[in-house]
């Protein structure tokens, strides 16, 4: 069965370019452009992990991230941050959160994979 | 300030007493009585002037002091 | 009435005043005092009115009109200034145990006890015509009263005098001399001094009531019969040659003497209770000399239309009237009136004369005399009470003897006035003394001999000579036919009467010998140390006082010896009470000390000092004491120390609410300043942000484009398209930081030139055409015709509209957005808005949008845009022009943004730089 990847993310050129790169690789792949849509869209479309931009418009990935974590539903769902900040105590906040892990701004497509595949594999915390 | 005003008000009486404001009454060759009801007003005033000054401000002036 | 029923009246009188005098004592024993209060105060002060004013005012104005007026209006004036003057002088006096004009002076000009003795001789010879004026006033009461019911012959008037004289010793001893007080205060003697006030001031106002109403129904009537006879009338106005010089010359007279008569300062400095009376007296004293002469001028003339011969002694009016009239209980009230104002004025002056007499004369000298052994032998108080005796009945006799040779010959106001000028002297050394610190002893030497001098030559031997006791040739041709040494008219001015001429060239001198003498020789260290504590003594505090330190060599049992034997075993018993109870010690512990401290040594001075005067006390302390004078440097730290501290109090106050001020102001900076820190912390946050998200793009599509050998061609355009885009953007970005570092250090290069308005909106709209179409935004522009010329920057003007243009688009709602341009030209400068109808700006957010860092939060989908310096940048750009920047009001619904240029002209006044000043040339 193919995993989903919901990629939340406001700069378009920055989706277009994931939204490639994983679809490549075999994820199904919905897309939606700020925090509501994409909380709106995790509830439809149920997916395996989301790539959630932390700055984004109406609703910030920080904000998204607690709501989905308090509903049950989304127990096994990875939760990965994007975000350009890339401070430490931005990794620190999300993570307590409740995000599985964090990638920085730019990124490498060639280690991108790779990681939300290993991200995949890996039981959740709350499940272990 | 009370004592710079008592100085403002010597001097203005100190004035008000003497030559050549007083000369007004040398001009008067009609004998009156106008010079003494002068010197006795401008008297008087001062004497008014510097209670009011004194007796006005009592608990305003100078700190209350031991002894 | 007979002359046994007059001295019967007049004893019964005195012993009155006894009685007040003796109760007031024994009241004050009980711990309460009759003359603690301003009134009493005020009317005590009143013992300047003596026989002078009572008999001598009616008598001058007789003479001389308005004449007997200065000798009133000067003390009013210089009563005004009791406040400042009077007050410090009081300060002084108690602080250092001070009991008399000597030894203030001998005080203030290091301790010099020639000083002293000098300020002593002066105020003994000057005084003497004063009290020898009391003395013919009570004798001439007692003739005319006598004469009056027909027995004069009983007995002379000379022997009359001289006995009333000798009663005038044994009631000035009973009242003031009965013992020695370390304060010298006489509560008793001021309580009758008050009362007798109120009699003569009573008396002759009741005099001149009953003679201008009973013998001539009234003022006005009084006045308007005055008026008929022109010699009367004259007497009144100020036309007599020479009138105002006598006038102001009076006046200063007067208004010195308020302050340095000896018996002034004893009832005024010496016996004051709380320098808060001071205040009272200021006005109430002054209000008394006016109430008292009222009646001076009527009287004088009842007495010059009813006596038209002439042939009644002015001076007597007072008392002549009432026995015209034949009402001898009026003249008997007057007589006690009288004798009151003579009584009076003679008992406090003799007090005050016989102090000095003892303390700065005779006691410096009797205490340097070897036989006189201050360590051992028996106590000096009945020495010193026998000393204070024998001085007052030396002055006494003394006036007795004046007023036999020489004083029967002149008018009372004449005689006094002679002691006026002889106290006078004091002024330069005493108001120097005071408030000038540079004045010294050789000082107030020079100016004391000077003027002296002057006055004993121009007056005192003029009188003599007057009297015959020297040739008349002096007068008439001056010394050995020296014209220009006349008494009378020295250095050829005479002035309209002796008095003028005598008062001008001594006081003259003796103010030029004092500040001469001050100015040519130095100081002792003692005499600067007295200088500055006398000068600065308002702002002393009592406890810094550095009088003078004693090097502890005495046991207090030696300084218990030595002060019984001035004070006698119960008043030294009480003094040590008293101290001990200050200090919390008991008596026995206290008398066991080994060695006595320093404060009570200087405690023991001070008590001696009050008795026997400064320079004598410190001559008996020092027989026991080692003196140690402390030096000049530690008087002045000392000073100054107090000095700061009382400024600093002062300050304190201002400085704790300016400090409460700082510490909010900080507070605030504090907020603010972590504010900005925040807000730049957000701001660097943001511009890596902002600079990443390109970044990631590029990188990304790079990465694929590169590991995706076999994408699609048009996949390949599309991405390399992002590419470059996105590319753009980052340089776009970087720019702009740029921008705003180069404005920020002000290294931004400035290209002026014409330009017209149209041009730039043109380009903008050219430039941000597709954004708007992209989002769907209507522009509506509304610009006038006329050309806009301007003097600046294209680009940076572009970048000013740019960015207003693109802030208004990422406002305006996605469906329907629009955006407004208009431009409204006025008399010296254009305005340029920039209208969108997106969601506005709430007006407390006005000012900050233009704040660095500071993001404009985009509401419809809450993400700060942008890196926050666009605004910031058209800001400092638009000012740099010459312009203003800002959000008008009414953005509530959709932000309006504006901004002005000054148009330009042919002949400018630019905003740039200096030398178009120059380029006057219309055709540059």
């Amino acid at each position: 069965m193919t995993q989903k990847i919901l990629i939340v993310e406001d700069d378009p050129a920055i989706v277009v370019s994931l939204e490639f790169l994983i679809s490549q690789n075999g994820f199904e792949v919905q897309t939606a452009a700020n925090g509501e849509e994409g909380e709106a869209l995790a509830r439809t479309f149920g997916p395996d992990l989301i790539l959630l931009d932390v700055n984004m418009p109406l609703k910030s990935g920080f904000e998204v991230c607690q709501q989905l974590r308090s509903e049950s539903a989304f127990d096994t769902t990875r939760i990965v941050l994007l975000t350009a900040k890339g401070r430490d105590v931005d990794v620190e906040k999300g993570l307590a959160l409740g995000a599985d892990a964090y990638i920085t701004k730019p990124f490498s497509t060639r280690e991108l994979i790779p990681k939300l595949q290993s991200i995949l594999e890996q039981p959740r915390n709350s499940e272990s | 300030m009370r004592f710079q005003r008592l100085i403002g008000l010597f001097l203005t009486g100190a004035f008000l007493l003497n030559y050549p404001i007083l000369s007004i009454f040398s001009q008067d060759l009609q004998p009156s009585i106008a010079p003494i009801l002068y010197l006795f007003g401008v008297w008087a005033g001062l004497i008014g002037v510097a209670a009011l000054l004194l007796e006005g401000q009592n608990s305003g002036g100078e700190p209350p002091r031991e002894g | 009435m007979s002359y046994l029923g007059l001295l019967l009246t007049s004893f019964s009188y005195l012993a009155l005043l006894f009685g007040i005098a003796y109760r007031a004592d024994l009241y004050k024993a009980r711990g309460r005092s009759w003359i603690n209060n301003a009134n009493v105060y005020s009317l005590s002060l009143a013992v300047y009115c003596t026989a002078w004013t009572f008999y001598g005012s009616v008598g001058l104005a007789a003479k001389g009109g308005v004449m007997f007026l200065p000798i009133y209006l000067g003390p009013t004036l210089l009563a005004l200034l009791w406040s400042g003057v009077l007050r410090k002088m009081i300060r002084i006096a108690k602080r250092y145990a001070i009991t008399s004009l000597a030894d203030f002076l001998s005080v203030r000009y290091g301790n010099s006890t020639f000083l002293g003795g000098w300020v002593t001789v002066i105020a003994f010879v000057g005084i003497i015509p004063y009290i020898s004026l009391q003395i013919k006033a009570i004798g001439f009461g007692f003739d005319l009263i006598a004469q009056s019911s027909g027995n004069s012959a009983d007995t002379s008037s000379d022997s009359t005098t001289f006995f009333i004289t000798l009663a005038l010793v044994a009631f000035t001893i009973l009242f003031g001399v009965r013992h020695l007080d370390a304060t010298e205060r006489h509560e008793g003697m001021v309580a009758a001094i008050a009362f007798e006030s109120i009699v003569k001031l009573l008396a002759f106002v009741v005099c001149g009531v009953v003679v201008v109403y009973g013998g001539f129904g009234g003022l006005g009537a009084l006045f308007k019969e005055a008026v008929q006879k022109p010699e009367l009338a004259q007497s009144w106005s100020f036309t007599s040659p020479g009138v105002y010089e006598d006038w102001f010359f009076l006046n200063l007279l007067a208004m010195l003497a308020i302050l340095l008569l000896p018996r002034q300062f004893q009832v005024a400095v010496v016996e004051n209770v709380n320098e808060d009376h001071v205040n009272r007296a200021s006005w109430l004293f002054p209000l008394y000399l006016l109430v008292i002469n009222l009646f001076v001028l009527p009287l004088a003339l009842a007495g010059r239309l009813l006596f038209p011969e002439g042939n009644v002694d002015a001076d007597t009016f007072v008392l002549t009237l009432p026995l015209l009239l034949g009402n001898d209980l009026l003249a008997w009230f007057v007589f006690i009136g009288g004798f009151s104002a003579a009584t009076g004025m003679i008992v406090v002056e003799t007090v005050a004369l016989s102090n000095m007499l003892c303390n700065s004369l005779i006691m410096p000298i009797l205490i340097r005399l070897p036989f006189v052994n201050l360590k051992e032998g028996r106590g000096l108080n009945s020495v010193l009470l026998f000393i204070r005796r024998g001085s007052v009945a030396l002055v006494l006799l003394a006036s007795y003897a004046y007023y036999q040779l020489v004083g029967s010959a002149y008018s009372l106001v004449s005689i006094g006035l002679i002691s006026f000028l002889a106290v006078a002297q004091f002024a330069p050394s005493i108001i120097g003394g005071l408030y000038w610190s540079q004045g010294n002893r050789n000082g107030a030497l020079m100016g004391l001999g000077l003027g002296f001098g002057i006055w004993l030559y121009t007056l005192l031997f003029t009188q003599a000579i007057q009297a015959g006791l020297f040739d008349m040739s002096w007068l008439t041709q001056g010394p050995g036919g020296l014209e220009w040494l006349k008494p009378t008219a020295l250095f050829g001015y005479s002035g309209t009467q002796p008095i003028v001429q005598a008062t001008f060239w001594s006081l003259t001198l003796n103010l030029l010998g004092y500040l001469l003498g001050s100015l040519l020789t130095n100081p002792t260290q003692l005499e600067r140390q007295q200088a500055k504590l006398f000068v600065d003594a308002l702002k002393l505090s009592e406890l810094n006082n550095p009088f003078r330190t004693w090097k502890a060599t005495a046991t207090p049992l030696q300084l218990k010896r030595l002060l019984e034997r001035i004070l006698g075993p119960e008043h030294t018993r009480q003094a040590l009470v008293r101290y001990t109870e200050m200090r919390g010690k008991s008596m026995p512990q206290f008398l066991d000390e080994e060695l006595a401290s320093g404060d009570l040594i200087q405690y023991t001075e001070k008590m001696l000092s009050g008795s026997i005067g400064s320079v004598s006390a410190r001559i008996m302390v020092s027989s026991v004491v080692q003196e140690e004078p402390i030096g000049m440097e530690e008087v002045m730290n000392l000073l100054d120390a107090t000095q700061q501290a009382i400024a600093y109090g002062h300050q304190l106050e201002t400085k704790s609410r300016e400090l409460e001020q700082v510490t909010e102001d900080l507070k605030n900076a504090n907020a603010r300043l972590q504010e900005l820190d925040g807000v730049k912390d957000e701001f660097i946050s943001t511009i890596t942000h902002e600079l990443r998200t390109p970044l990631t793009s590029i990188r990304a599509f790079s990465e694929i484009l590169h590991d995706t050998p076999d994408l699609p061609p048009e996949k390949q355009r599309e991405f390399l398209k992002i590419v470059i885009k996105e590319s753009e953007r980052l340089t776009r970005l970087i720019g702009q930081i740029l921008d705003f570092e180069k404005l920020e250090s002000g290294k931004m290069q400035w290209n002026l030139e014409i330009l017209d308005v149209h041009d730039i909106i043109k380009d903008a709209l050219a430039s941000i055409g597709q954004l708007l179409r992209d989002g769907n935004i209507s522009v509506e522009a509304r610009i006038p015709e006329q050309p806009l010329t301007v003097e600046g920057d294209r680009d940076r003007l572009l970048q000013v509209l740019l960015n207003l243009l693109s802030n208004a688009a990422k406002f305006c709602p996605t469906q329907a957005g629009r955006i407004e341009l208009s431009v409204s030209a006025h008399a010296e400068h254009f305005e340029v808005r920039v209208r969108d109808n997106g969601i506005g700006i709430p007006e407390q957010e006005r000012e900050k949008v233009f704040e660095k860092f500071r993001q404009l939060e985009s509401p419809q989908d809450g993400k700060p845009q942008g890196t926050g310096l666009g605004l910031s940048i058209s800001k400092t750009i638009v000012e740099h022009h010459g312009g203003q920047i800002g959000v008008a009001p009414g953005s509530e619904h959709g932000a309006i943004f504006f901004f002005t240029l000054p148009i330009y002209t042919e002949v400018p006044t630019p905003p740039f730089s200096e030398e178009k000043h120059d380029a006057k040339d219309p055709h540059r």
